[in-house]
């Protein structure tokens, strides 16, 4: 081949790699225009403040209520849940494998985690089915054990592998310094771990928990199969619960094209995709701010 | 004494929580193997169902999902690729790769059933492809595209850029040095990061819910313009939505055994070029 044919081949093929990269950018802000071009369709039927202020998410009745506050209220409380469980055994369990656990042990932890990763999300589901939700009728004496708690359980489960990797990370990486110096003055390990090197990897720690409540709020099949889709307002975590992107999941299949519940699906996935967005955001921006400090 | 009491619940306090994530685990492989093998067989996995699925196998879901997988693969890999080659080989620091990178980070954040809505609004009506194995392949592919782009740039990463130059300063243009140097170095870190995010691709349920899967086909898969069963959706379907449920839990169980043998699987692949590698190195 003459050098010049390589050359042109070369020009070529960089742009295609350039095309790509550009790419993911459409890629993006085509998600973006597809939900906000159906949401405004939305709210040229259904006014903003009765989709957020309103108490009844209900489209199948008469006049069609769409709120979207039980919705988010659901989402909110099995999240919650699942972070009540899932941080404290997270970062406790992230410290004991970054400080203390001897080397062997840290190698068969590791794929522990990464298995626990790997399970699909509807077969945590199923199990919610069959295990974790007789288990809470049992034990609360209720004839259904498809709820809020069960949802929880389930997404703690899921985010724990996000979790306790970033979290790990964020400790591991705090340096030895700190740790000698707090020896020198006569601390033990354990006011070592609780007083500096916890808070030293603060903001790595945050930004953990901001990526696996980022996760717990896009779950759709453990929640669709284990917290029971009422999609009434929510009491307690015994009450059964339907979050957004369970409601997405149900109703989507069913709905009639471009009608003003079609579009009322793509609103919910728009407030969704901006929670999430900005709790990835404010995860990316802790992880940065502890990358900067460290360097 | 009250010294040892403390350095006693601290020490609780961290193994228990340990041990409790790996009860986690232990739990959940225990409850669906012991449950679930005995309904896996050769039978299992090699017929369709019968009898309104209470009786027969998985096959046209083991189909199903293998044909979503080459779907994706097909997709996402060469584009995947593509983006990390010029994210990592060709382009300098700029606003421009900021702005990638800082997609790239974003789409990996966005909720899966979003993805469904997504190939839904794009390929099923905006392209007319329809409710499709075509259309739910394309849907997981671009799930996919983050993974695979940030494990491409990872794996090109740890080329040395000695090997770049030293080809460049025997006069080849750059695609040749990438086509012939970078990537085939890189090549097991790629795969490694390929097969884990396939392994998730398989396992997705929320986003092909919409774009195409069905409870029961008649027959198997053959073209991409059919609907088509997927294991994960399959064992939603028994294990939530099917009349008998009672009656069909063995049979959701094999199905779940089937899935998770299937991801681990994979996954054991990838650990397995990964540690060839690490000791190669």
């Amino acid at each position: 081949m003459s050098v010049r044919r390589r050359e042109r081949t070369d020009r070529i093929l960089k742009i295609i790699f350039k095309a790509t990269g550009l790419a993911t950018i459409a890629l993006l802000g085509a998600i973006f225009f597809m939900l906000f071009y159906n949401s405004i369709a939305f709210f040229t039927h259904i006014s903003p403040i009765d989709f957020f202020t309103g108490s009844q998410w209900n489209p199948e009745s008469v006049n069609g209520t769409y709120s979207i506050f039980p919705l988010l209220a659901s989402t909110g409380l099995v999240a919650f849940g699942s972070m009540f469980i899932a941080v404290p055994l997270g970062i406790l369990t992230a410290a004991y494998i970054s400080e203390f656990a001897p080397r062997k042990l840290q190698i068969v932890l590791k794929p522990v985690i990464e298995m626990l990763a790997a399970i699909p999300s509807v077969a945590i589901g199923f199990l919610g089915i069959v295990l974790i939700g007789p288990a809470i009728a049992k034990l609360f004496g209720i004839q259904n054990g498809l709820n809020a708690l069960n949802g929880s359980i389930l997404l703690a489960v899921m985010a724990l592998p996000t979790i306790i990797t970033i979290a790990e990370d964020a400790i591991n990486a705090v340096p030895q310094t700190y740790k000698e110096a707090s020896f020198a003055l006569g601390a033990n390990k354990w006011a070592t771990l609780f007083k500096v090197t916890i808070p030293a990897a603060l903001p790595g720690l945050i930004a953990a928990v901001m990526l696996g409540l980022g996760r717990a709020l896009g779950e759709t099949m453990t929640v669709l199969m284990a917290t029971g889709n009422a999609a009434a307002l929510p009491k307690g975590f015994l009450d059964s619960i339907r979050t957004i992107t369970a409601t997405i999941a149900i109703e989507m299949g069913e709905v009639p094209y471009q009608t003003t519940h079609y579009f009322a699906l793509f609103a919910i996935a728009a407030v969704l995709f901006v929670i999430t967005l900005v709790i990835n955001l404010l995860g990316e921006y802790f992880a940065n701010r502890f990358r900067k400090f460290h360097a | 004494m009250k010294k040892k009491l403390t350095h006693f619940l601290n020490w609780v306090l961290l193994v228990g929580s340990t041990c409790i994530v790996c009860l986690f685990l232990g739990i959940i492989l225990f409850d669906i193997f012991s449950k679930g093998f005995s309904s896996v067989s050769w039978n299992f996995i090699s017929q369709p169902p019968e009898q309104g699925m209470t009786k027969g196998g998985i096959l046209p879901a083991l189909i199903g999902t293998l044909w979503l997988t080459l779907i994706t693969t097909l997709f996402a890999v060469p584009f995947g690729i593509g983006c990390a080659v010029y994210l990592n080989e060709y382009a300098k620091p700029s606003l421009l790769t900021n702005i990638i990178r800082a997609s790239i980070r974003n789409l990996a954040g966005i909720p899966s059933i979003i993805y469904g809505l997504f190939g839904l609004a794009l390929f099923v009506q905006g392209l007319r492809m329809g409710t499709s194995v075509l259309s739910a392949g394309l849907t997981l592919g671009l799930l996919s595209l983050p993974y695979i782009i940030t494990t491409t740039e990872e794996a090109l990463k740890r080329i040395p850029n000695s090997m770049r130059e030293a080809t460049l300063a025997l006069g080849a243009t750059q695609f040749e040095t990438i086509k012939d140097v970078v990537l085939p170095k890189a090549l097991p870190g790629i795969l490694t990061g390929i097969i884990l995010t396939l392994s998730r691709a398989a396992g997705e349920t929320a986003p092909i819910l919409f774009t195409g899967v069905a409870f029961y086909i008649n027959g198997l898969t053959s073209s991409l313009n059919q609907e088509f069963m997927a294991l994960p959706y399959h064992l939603y379907m028994l294990s939530t939505q099917h009349q008998s449920i009672q009656q069909v839990r063995p049979l959701a169980y094999g199905t779940a055994v089937v899935l998770i043998v299937l991801v681990f699987g994979l996954n054991l692949i990838a650990f397995y070029i990964r540690f060839k590698q690490r000791t190669q190195d």
